[in-house]
Parts: C-alpha cells; sequence; structure tokens
C-alpha cells in the first residue's frame, strides 16, 4: 500500500498570493494512499528540505510529491533530499503549481482547485513509480577533433594539454587552414603564419595528439563518452613512414601548371605537391586527377607514362599503389571544427536556394578577386611573394576598390545573416595596400562598417584616418571591364550621387558559408544545423559550444561566421567541456530512457526510424538450444535521451520511457478526469 | 496555345508596330491572342504616383477581367503594363488586409489566379517552335538587348530572370540566328516617363545606352518596352552626332517576326524615326535556312525543362 508525502509550497507569496496552499494540502491529505500533506512558506529551503526528510524517516514514506514550481528549477533539489532520508529519487516527483497554476491566475478561488487537482493527478502517478537507479557508462578518454585550422588546433592542443588523448583529422594533406593562407591579421597586423605555425608543429609533435592530415571522417557509431568512428585515410600515393619531406620529388614533377589551391588558384603547383612551404606534416601527396603517371594509366596505357618523382625519391616512399585505408578509433567525445568557405560569387551555385552576381564580373574579368585571393596577394609566400600586383598583366595597382556584403546580407542571394568578419578584413586590406603601393587608392563600398570587439572600431577608423581609404556608402550596380581598367558602377546613398570609379582592380568581400558536404558530417553525427548549414549549439547562450547530441561539441566558423580571436575562444571552451567530461571515471545519465519489452516487440523498427539519436539497435533473441526466434528493437540507454518519440510510435506498445510508462500517464489522466 | 492578351494603352498609340508585329508572330508560334474585353489602364506611372491603392486597383481589375474570361495567363506586351500587372498581384498577395480592399474596390472577386507573363517570357517559352519556323535566320546580325529598367526588377515581383545579370532575351535573339552582343547598359534606365517633363535627362541616358550599344558592335537594339522604344527610337534624331550612323531599335516581336519571314510592313517597320530599310533588306537577303538547324542548341530550353525552378515552370506553361 502507498504511502504517500504531499507537501505543499507557498513560495513565499509567489504561489501563497493566489492558492490557498492550506486547503490544497488538507484536500490532497483526505486521498487514499496520501498519509502526510503539509504546507511551508519555503519548501525548497533548508528547513523546508528537512520537513521532507523527516517525513520520509518518520512516516515510512514510499513516495513524495513536492507541489511547488516547475520541475526545471527544483526537482534535483527535492530527489536530492528525498534520497539523503533513504528514498529513492525518483519516487519524487514535483506538481507544478507556480508556473502552471498561481502565475497565470488570478481568481483565488479557482486557481486553488486547479492546484489541487494538479497535485491529485501527480500522486496518482507517484503511486506508480518505481525505482530507478542512474545509469554509469564508462568513459573513453580520448577526444575526436574534426577540422584541422585555428580552431580544431587550439582546440587539439588544450584536450591534449589538459591530459585527454586526442585524434586530430584534416581533409586536406596539411594542417592550418584558412588562417596559414592569410597574409596579416586585424586588428594588431601581426603575421599570420607566424603565429599559426608553432602551433602547427607543437600538434605534430605533441605526444598525447594523433594527427591524421589528408583524412575524412566515414561513420560514426555509439554515444557519448563511447564513439566508435571509422576514418578515411586518403591515399597519399607516398609512404608517410619512408618520407622526410626532402622535396626533390616536386622538383622532378613535370605537371608544373596545376592551379594551387592554397594560393586560391593565382598560383601554380606540381602534381606532387605540399600545398605550402610550412605544411605541416611536410608530406607530399600525388594529386591523382592531374599526374601524368596516373593520367596515362587511366588513358589505358601498358607503360607508366612517367615516373620522375619516383626515380629523384632517395628513399622509396613513392608509392603509386596505395588505396584509401580505413581506421577506426575509440572516442568518448567529438570536436567538430570543419570551419568555412567563401561563397561563389558567380552563376554557378553548390546549393539550390542561392543566387550569384553575375553582374560583378567575378570570374570573367581576371583582376576582379575575392578576400581570399587578396591575402594571397599580400602574403609574403603568395604567388607575387607579397607584391602587391593585379592577376591580369602584372601591374601595381593604383586604384583598387573593396565592396563590402557580397552575398552577406542579400536575401534575394539567398544568405540573409552578416558574415562578421568582413567589415575588419577590408579595413585590414585597406591598410596593407596602403603600406605596400604608398600612393594607392582604396576605396570601399559598404552597407555599414560592423566592428564591434576588442580595438575592432579603432582599427577601422585607423584605416580611413591613417591610411586614408575612402568608404563610400552605397552598393555597386555593375563590374566590367573597359580597356585597361576595371570600371566599377555603384551609388553613394549618403550623397545620392551614382559612382563611376576607373580601378585597377576589384576585391569582393564574400560571405563566410560552412564547408561543403558539412550537411552530411552533421547527419553522420547526428547533430542539427540550421538552413545554410551551420551547426546548431545546444543553447545560444547558455551551451554555445555543445551540439543537440551529447559528446560532440562544435568550434570555429562551422557554427557560424567566426573570427580567430571568437574561433580561438570557441575552440578552448570545447575542449573545457571535453576535459570536464572525462573527469569522471563513469558517466552518469537519469535513468529517463526507454525500455523495449523484447518479448512483445514484434521487430518492426518503426522506432529505429523516428528516433532522433540513433539509439534504437537491433536484439536477437534466441531460444535455449541457440536458435534464432526473432530480432527485436533494444534501446541503448547510454544514446537515449528520454524524449518518448518511440513510445508514441509503438504499434504493440512494447517501448515505455522509464518515469513515464503509458499505466504513469493514464493514471494521470484519470486523476484528472474522473 | 490560348493566351490572355492586354494590349494597354500605348499599343493602341505609340506602340502599334509592338502590337502589330506580335499578332503577326503569333500564329505560327502557337499563340491564340485573346484580347481582354473591356480592358482598361494598368495606371502606369501615374498612378502609383499618385495613390498606391490605385496604383494596384487599375491592374487587378484588368486581372480580375482576364480571370472571369476564362485565362489564366495574361500577355502584357508593355514593360510598364507588365511590371505593373506583376506589382499589384504581389501587393495583394503580401497584404491580406489590401486583397480585401481590393475586392471591395473592385465590386468582385478577386483570387489572383492570373499569371501576367511579358513580352520576352512568352517567346523564350516559345523557342523550339521559332526556331523550327525560322525560315529567315537573321545570321551575322548583331543585335545589342536592352532590357531596361522594368522588365527583370524588383526581383521579387518579375521573377523569371536574374534581375542584375538576365540571358533571356539573348535566349531569343539567338534562336532567330542573329547573335547577342555583350554590353553594359542593358539594365540602364533610359529616362522612362520623363521623355517631356524632363528632356535633358532623357537625352542624356539614352545617348549612353545608344553609345555603348554601338562601341559593342551593334548593328540594332532589340526592346521589350514601348517606353524605351520611345526614348530609343523617337529621340534618337536628337542624340545622334554628325558622322554618326543611326542604330535601329525594334521590338524583339520584329526581330522574331523577321526571322519568321513575315513582311516588313506587317510587322510594322515603316513605324520607326530610325530607318529599318537597310536592316529589313539585310535580312531579306540572307539565305532561306533550313528550318530545324542542327547543331548545338543555346541552354535555354534544358534550363526551361527543370521542373525544380519555380520560374522556369512558370513559363513552359506559357
Amino acid at each position: 500500500m502507498a504511502r504517500i508525502g504531499v507537501f505543499v509550497c507557498h513560495c513565499g507569496e509567489n504561489i501563497g498570493r493566489t492558492v490557498d496552499c492550506a486547503r490544497v494540502a488538507g484536500e490532497i491529505g483526505k486521498l487514499p494512499g496520501v498519509v502526510h500533506s503539509v504546507d511551508y512558506k519555503y519548501m525548497c529551503s533548508d528547513p523546508g528540505q528537512a520537513l521532507i526528510k523527516q517525513a520520509i524517516a518518520e512516516k515510512g514514506l514510499t513516495g513524495v510529491v513536492v507541489s511547488a514550481c516547475s520541475p526545471h528549477m527544483h526537482e534535483r533539489t527535492f530527489r536530492r533530499a528525498a534520497g539523503g532520508a533513504g528514498l529513492n529519487p525518483f519516487l519524487c516527483e514535483m506538481a507544478n503549481i507556480r508556473e502552471h497554476c498561481s502565475w497565470i491566475h488570478e481568481d483565488r478561488e479557482a486557481a486553488t482547485d486547479k492546484a489541487i487537482d494538479l497535485a491529485r493527478v501527480i500522486v496518482e502517478k507517484v503511486k506508480r513509480n518505481v525505482p530507478l537507479e542512474t545509469i554509469r557508462i564508462p568513459v573513453e578518454k580520448r577526444a575526436l577533433v574534426i577540422g584541422g585550422g585555428i580552431a580544431g588546433i587550439q582546440a587539439a592542443l588544450d584536450l591534449a594539454d589538459g591530459g585527454a588523448e586526442v585524434v586530430l583529422v584534416e581533409k586536406e594533406p596539411s594542417i592550418g587552414g584558412h588562417m596559414s593562407q592569410l597574409s596579416e591579421t586585424f586588428p594588431t597586423l601581426d603575421c599570420s603564419q607566424c603565429i599559426l605555425t608553432p602551433r602547427m608543429v607543437e600538434v605534430y609533435q605533441h605526444p598525447r595528439i594523433r594527427l591524421m592530415a589528408y583524412c575524412e571522417v566515414d561513420a560514426v557509431e555509439g554515444y557519448i563518452g563511447n564513439f566508435k568512428v571509422t576514418i578515411r585515410q586518403k591515399a597519399r600515393s607516398v609512404d608517410e613512414t619512408k618520407c622526410n619531406g626532402c622535396g626533390a620529388c616536386q622538383k622532378a614533377c613535370v605537371v608544373k601548371n596545376v592551379p594551387s589551391e592554397f594560393d586560391e588558384r593565382l598560383g601554380k603547383r606540381t602534381a606532387i605537391y605540399v600545398p605550402f612551404p610550412q605544411a605541416v606534416p611536410n608530406i607530399p601527396v600525388i594529386d591523382r586527377e592531374h599526374c601524368a603517371y596516373f593520367k596515362g594509366r587511366a588513358r589505358g596505357m601498358k607503360k607508366d607514362a612517367c615516373g620522375k618523382c619516383k626515380e629523384a625519391c632517395a628513399r622509396g616512399a613513392i608509392d603509386f599503389a596505395q588505396e584509401d585505408r580505413f581506421v577506426t578509433e575509440k572516442v568518448g567525445a567529438i570536436v567538430v571544427a570543419t570551419g568555412y568557405e567563401l561563397y561563389s560569387i558567380g552563376k554557378d551555385q553548390p546549393a539550390a536556394g542561392l543566387k550569384g552576381y553575375g553582374e560583378y564580373g567575378y570570374g570573367t574579368v581576371p583582376d576582379v578577386i575575392d578576400g581570399l585571393q587578396f591575402e594571397r596577394l599580400a602574403s609574403a609566400s603568395g604567388p607575387t611573394a607579397g607584391k602587391l600586383l593585379r592577376p591580369s598583366d602584372g601591374k601595381v595597382p593604383k586604384k583598387i576598390v573593396f565592396l563590402q556584403c557580397v552575398g552577406s546580407r542579400d536575401p534575394a542571394k539567398g544568405i540573409d545573416y552578416c558574415s562578421k568578419v568582413c567589415c575588419m578584413y577590408v579595413a585590414k586590406h585597406t591598410m596593407l595596400y596602403r603600406h605596400k603601393v604608398h600612393d594607392g587608392e582604396a576605396t570601399v563600398f559598404y552597407m555599414d562598417v560592423r566592428a564591434a570587439g576588442k580595438g575592432y572600431d579603432e582599427f577601422t577608423r585607423r584605416a580611413v584616418e591613417e591610411d586614408g581609404a575612402v568608404y563610400v556608402r552605397g552598393r555597386v550596380s555593375r563590374v566590367y571591364r573597359d580597356g585597361d581598367v576595371v570600371k566599377v558602377l555603384g551609388f553613394d546613398t549618403l550623397n545620392g550621387t551614382p559612382v563611376e570609379i576607373d580601378a585597377d582592380m576589384v576585391v569582393l568581400a564574400t560571405a563566410m558559408r560552412p564547408r561543403k558536404g558539412i550537411e552530411k558530417l552533421a547527419q553522420t553525427l547526428s547533430v542539427s544545423y540550421d538552413r545554410h548549414g551551420f551547426i546548431n549549439e545546444a543553447h545560444p547562450k547558455l551551451r554555445p559550444v555543445e551540439t543537440n547530441t551529447a559528446g560532440v561539441f562544435v568550434a570555429g566558423a562551422c557554427q557560424a561566421p567566426r573570427d580567430i580571436p571568437d574561433s580561438v575562444a570557441m575552440a578552448s571552451a570545447a575542449a573545457a567541456k571535453v576535459l570536464g567530461l572525462f573527469s569522471n571515471e563513469m558517466l552518469e545519465r537519469e535513468p529517463t530512457v526507454a525500455r523495449v519489452d523484447a518479448a512483445l516487440c514484434a521487430g518492426c523498427f518503426h522506432c529505429e526510424r523516428v528516433c532522433p539519436y540513433g539509439a534504437v539497435e537491433h536484439k536477437e533473441v534466441r531460444d535455449r538450444k541457440g536458435n534464432l526466434l526473432k530480432v527485436v528493437a533494444d534501446v541503448n540507454p547510454g544514446v537515449c535521451q528520454g524524449c518518448g518519440t518511440c513510445q508514441a510510435t509503438c504499434p504493440s506498445k512494447s517501448v515505455e520511457l522509464m518515469g513515464f510508462t503509458d499505466e504513469q500517464i493514464y493514471a494521470e489522466v484519470n486523476a484528472l478526469a474522473l | 496555345m490560348r493566351v490572355g492578351y492586354y494590349p494597354g494603352c500605348s499599343l493602341h498609340g505609340t506602340a502599334r508596330e509592338l502590337d502589330e508585329s506580335l499578332r503577326a508572330v503569333a500564329p505560327p508560334l502557337g499563340l491564340e491572342l485573346v484580347e481582354v474585353n473591356d480592358w482598361s489602364c494598368c495606371g502606369a506611372t501615374s498612378a502609383h504616383a499618385t495613390s498606391h491603392l490605385l496604383s494596384v486597383a487599375l491592374p487587378a481589375r484588368n486581372l480580375a477581367l482576364a480571370e472571369e474570361q476564362g485565362h489564366d495567363q495574361l500577355l502584357a506586351p508593355c514593360a510598364a503594363c507588365y511590371n505593373r500587372l506583376a506589382s499589384a498581384r504581389h501587393a495583394v498577395a503580401c497584404d491580406a488586409a489590401l486583397a480585401e480592399t481590393i475586392e471591395d474596390v473592385l465590386g468582385r472577386p478577386f483570387p489572383s489566379t492570373v499569371a501576367p507573363r511579358n513580352l520576352v517570357e512568352v517567346l523564350r517559352a516559345r523557342l523550339d517552335l521559332l526556331r523550327e519556323r525560322a525560315v529567315r535566320p537573321l545570321t551575322g546580325l548583331k543585335v545589342a538587348c536592352y532590357y531596361g529598367c522594368l522588365l527583370v526588377r524588383p526581383s521579387e515581383v518579375c521573377s523569371f530572370d536574374d534581375p542584375e545579370d538576365p540571358v533571356s532575351m539573348e535566349e531569343v535573339v539567338t534562336a532567330t540566328g542573329a547573335t547577342p552582343v555583350a554590353w553594359r547598359r542593358r539594365l540602364d534606365c533610359c529616362g522612362g516617363a520623363f521623355s517631356v517633363a524632363r528632356t535633358g535627362s532623357v537625352v542624356r541616358l539614352s545617348r549612353a545606352i545608344l553609345d555603348d550599344a554601338r562601341s559593342a558592335g551593334a548593328d540594332a537594339i532589340a526592346v521589350a518596352c514601348p517606353m524605351c522604344h520611345s526614348n530609343l527610337d523617337f529621340r534618337q534624331k536628337a542624340l545622334v552626332r554628325r558622322g554618326e550612323a543611326e542604330l535601329p531599335v525594334l521590338y524583339l516581336s520584329e526581330l522574331v517576326g523577321l526571322a519568321l519571314g513575315l513582311d516588313a510592313e506587317t510587322l510594322g517597320l515603316g513605324r520607326h524615326f530610325v530607318d529599318t530599310k537597310a536592316l529589313v533588306e539585310r535580312a531579306l537577303a540572307s539565305k532561306p535556312g533550313p528550318a530545324a538547324k542542327p547543331g548545338p542548341r543555346p541552354s535555354a530550353p534544358a534550363a526551361a525543362a527543370k521542373p525544380a525552378s519555380p520560374a522556369a515552370a512558370g513559363t513552359e506553361a506559357v
């Protein structure tokens, strides 16, 4: 026989003003099975909790109902109190008579009646509660970091320095990401490579980091603390254990005119290449699409078309027969840091819903370039060795026009967000330009200048006041080649006049978009993303580096447009979250998860299809002789988040959500309706 | 294919050749133009400068008439009429309160089922027939396609082509056998309705357009708007500098008509201020080509075949 104790809280005036708490306690006390019913000013206070503990001990309660605020507020408090008195914490429940009653009603009489109803409902539920045990799952204290840009590098180093083992996966041949392409960084104008490359080397040399460059995450199974990750090691055609990075193969390569991805197609590279001299790891990759040997193979030639790199390699590291390999790693947490790519300006767009700017001549006029291309032109390691020369004829541009918000903040093009970094890097570009070309004229077309951040507004002011950048508020309608110049037609919305500029070069500050393939990766990881493909954080303010899947974290520009300081801060935050997770021997999970009755389950797996977390697994049921009887659903308690979707879907009612069983819910409904 | 036809005031006046040429090219292109009975002015520039409600109500009345007379599409060859019809429909679709007011004002229900179509859109949807029946391809003729401002903008109202970098007119011109030239000012304003009130502005703007077309090597300018035609054709006498050749300005339907082998008089080519005789003679001299030309086609039909694009799907129905 149930022995329920009910504790009605006044919450000071919050409940007591509208609800007659004494009457609630009195009425509820008359219910069968309720052996104790009291009201008190502040149940959550120390004396309030003592009342509960005392009643459990003295009256031998089998269940506790606290009629007070929302369980979001104090369920943990009261369950801990109940647990402290020797009662299973999951036999303690709350009836919400504050948010659901006193705060939203005025009529004291009616509100009191409703409070009685709410409490009665929970009493009926608690009568059917069963003791549940907190789930404990072991934690694999290794982390996977996806993406080797500045965010991934920072996260990996923080994690490894904090004592965790790290697997860092980068899909390009070298880590470094976009930051390694930048010339100088705002707002200090310090050299990007100078601050980045030491960090890259640190990653390479760290005893607790396993660097897997030229690799991609192929599949992810498991759950927080226990992920099993399959990683595809793409064929480099170079044996990493033998190569010492001497570079002889690249000198020997006959294909020398492949547009360099690192130089944003402004420079050339060989078919066997490292993206840039400071690459980490400094091991080349054969680009099979352009390699003469592989092209010969593809044409079906019997004789080898080339093999110069193999001849040149003194260590016999070239391996044309190498194939993609798959490696499995067990990790306890995952940090996604896949970064961004630039919006493509021309008419051809990678996704439906995006539109390009045909009128800006990008791709047809060689002196119209994007922001990353300008970085390469300004970079000491770039195709022009840091001399600012325009692509068409190699002349020093005397007039450059910069266009902000190309793509960004333009719903007509499919991107309505602000890319956040462009105002700052355009200001930086005008300064770099003036520092290199003293008599150069830099004109910037802008919508607003958004320079919020430490030292940021001062920086853009400096571009105008000290380095003479001319800012024109307005949009550009057309960019075209007119003989030797690039004609820019725009409108100055402050003066209300059309503007026509004969520029030598035009730089388009294009929007940041998430990396191609992010949706597929997000689906592999069961994390949600917004309509642009940016990974969703669990809470925009309070859980900025967590995702909606436990154990998967996010850092850097794959979550939203981010600059370097933001990305680094996010990466450190994600690393701290992971280290926090790893600080426990076992993970504790609420036992309110779904459970399948194998005897009832027909194995239709509707539950598997609707589960947003991939928690449903297949289990074989065998008889004593070991014959397979049927395959049924089984819920992995480590993955299950207790949403109850499977329970609602199951046609044979064989799934129950612990703590919210059908029996409990029906009892609640009956208590209300009958 | 039966299409509601809304000539608008200008096609009964200054732009009679647009009306004539369109009626002439319709049958070979498989179009049956049915003029909407009792149509009235779209309001043009004056209405929306005076009263927003009036500027919506006038076009809405014509759309409602087309609806009553059983049409689901309404061809408005004048770019300004098209823009007003499309704008009114868009305004009503975005504003439920306005939609109610409009029904009150019109005194008839206005479910807004009729889609306004422009000249370029309708011709582009029939490129296959045009290519097949172009007995006199305009090979070698260089044409500057001039969109002006009202045909493709604003983008949320006129969504049949890219608002800043459109291609549809070039596709039609290519199908006539002529060659579209690459030039800059194809979307610039000609001065529009300021032709009388501020002639100086119109002269400046139109001259820039003519100069650019000429320097791009065009033999003629193709237009799809009576106002543009008036500014570029009628004003050209005043615009040309000494020694400069005049540049014929043709409606897109006239070019199509020439390619279809129709004669100049039927197409109204005698009504122009800039002489079109030389151009017509050149077209007549061109070899009657084989009706269906082999060889690569421009990408237009492929694009129009994609059901994914709502704009393309819309034009398919024309």
